[in-house]
């Protein structure tokens, strides 16, 4: 991320010049208080955050080296790279398991013999095929909320995404399902990128490698995240951290 | 200073400081008569250091209990964190010392009830060294004072110099009169106490500089060799 800069409207400013350079096949976490900017700088990653009516981006944001803010670069396809996972879990409501999983698949035309291989690696994948396998036919509606998340984690991995963005995914969950979600991240970062916001210290503490403070929608301080929480260097990541905060 | 959002987690804090300096307080007026009984023969001084002691364990316990609550509770961060550790190590370290004071105190009481032995001036200035070091520990512990808690590790260097010439001339006071060897070697326990004392103040010291700085500057000479094995 180059000098990046993004707001919903004219005259406001979600996250300033960030810049901070993500590490491939780990976990990053992403903390600060509500109103930080961190969701936006999150949805700014797979060009979700230009989905409002008035928001604006400025800078760069690479993968691979190539921007995902470059011209005739097609935003569909960017998602289909960086996937997203959000703070409620939120499968189609009418579809089944399988078609859950299935529904990216389709619209990019995988076809149907391909796809129950795709659907049953996702699912182990997101370490729910067990919980899942003989009801795969039935109503995604029928899982608890920690296997729901789980569902679309597996739904977002269908696609091979190399980036996972995971904005606050385990708040609705109780401490079981959020140690399983946490301990899928851990074997997810073996094959690829994820990023996470959360507004649980202890939760960006367990899963990630590298921590990014922001307040008032700057980047203060990106560091290993040991470092961020036994000695930051940073007065206000400090504050934060110790809950010294308003 | 800013405080704690959550005003109960400021109290616990405040309360393990307390806790901590009030330990040390106690801890250097206990080496303090146990010296003073040492050099003015002073039996009855002596004996109410081991009073004092009883104390310093009751503490021990309760910071450490304070300690595990606060870790369970409140998973403090940063130096809230190095605090945390810092009173669970430092602790230890205090209480040693509060158990050498009384070593100190039960050697003066016996010599007291003997003739006395020349005092050489190596073991009166390795006495005040001591208890210097450990008063300054507890003040750079207060002031947060990194450069203060570095100086003090300097000095533990004289306390072993000192130590070990007040060994020698023992030495040679034991070698020229025979019946002075009892009291010969209670005088260098004394010694040793005072000596092993400044030790526990080093770990003190230590301790406050990854209290403040988060950095740990325990066993340098380890490091090295373990540098040059890569």
């Amino acid at each position: 991320m180059t000098g990046f800069s993004a707001g919903y409207s004219k005259g406001n400013v979600g996250v300033h010049d960030i810049q901070m350079e993500i590490e491939p096949r780990a976990v990053t976490a992403i903390i600060g208080p509500s109103g930080c900017g961190k969701s936006t700088l999150l949805r700014s990653m797979n060009r979700m955050h230009e989905l409002t009516a008035e928001a604006w981006v400025k800078g760069s944001i690479e993968l691979d080296g190539s921007n995902l803010y470059g011209t005739n670069v097609d935003p569909v396809a960017v998602r289909r790279r960086v996937g997203m996972v959000f703070q409620r879990p939120n499968p189609f409501p009418t579809l089944s398991i399988q078609d859950n999983v299935a529904a990216g698949l389709k619209l990019n035309g995988i076809r149907r013999s391909d796809r129950d291989e795709i659907v049953e690696s996702s699912l182990k994948q997101a370490a729910l095929w067990d919980e899942v396998k003989d009801r795969l036919k039935q109503s995604a509606m029928g899982l608890s909320g920690g296997q729901q998340q789980r569902l679309c984690i597996a739904r977002a991995l269908a696609v091979n995404p190399e980036v996972l963005l995971m904005d606050e995914p385990a708040s609705a969950l109780d401490p079981i399902a959020t140690a399983r979600i946490e301990e899928l991240i851990h074997e997810l970062k073996a094959d690829l990128t994820v990023v996470v916001v959360t507004h649980s210290m202890q939760q960006a503490a367990r899963v990630s490698s590298h921590t990014a403070f922001l307040y008032m929608g700057e980047l203060i301080e990106y560091d290993k995240t040991e470092i961020i929480f036994t000695n930051p260097k940073v007065r206000r990541t400090e504050d934060y951290v110790t809950g010294k905060f308003g | 200073m800013t405080l704690h959002t959550d005003r109960e987690y400021e109290a616990d804090l405040q309360t393990l400081r307390q806790h901590f300096l009030r330990i040390g307080g106690l801890v250097e007026q206990m080496i303090g008569n146990a010296l003073q009984a040492t050099f003015d023969r002073n039996e009855q001084l002596a004996l109410s250091v081991a009073e004092s002691d009883k104390e310093v364990n009751r503490s021990e316990l309760e910071v450490d209990e304070l300690c595990l609550k606060v870790l369970a509770l409140r998973q403090p961060a940063a130096s809230d964190l190095r605090f945390v550790t810092f009173a669970l190590k430092a602790i230890t370290d205090l209480e040693r010392i509060g158990d050498l004071a009384v070593n100190v105190a039960d050697r003066a009481a016996e010599l007291s009830r003997e003739p006395p032995l020349q005092m050489y001036p190596e073991l009166g200035r390795m006495a005040e060294l001591a208890k210097a070091m450990l008063h300054d520990a507890l003040d750079a512990f207060v002031n947060r004072d990194a450069v203060a808690a570095d100086d003090i590790l300097t000095r533990d260097d004289q306390v072993d110099e000192l130590y070990w010439r007040f060994f020698r001339q023992l030495l040679v006071v034991m070698q020229n009169d025979r019946t002075a060897v009892e009291r010969a070697i209670r005088l260098l326990f004394v010694a040793k106490h005072i000596e092993r004392l400044a030790d526990h103040v080093t770990n003190l010291a230590e301790l406050v500089v990854f209290m403040v700085r988060g950095e740990d500057i325990r066993h340098p000479r380890s490091r090295l060799s373990e540098e040059a094995t890569g």
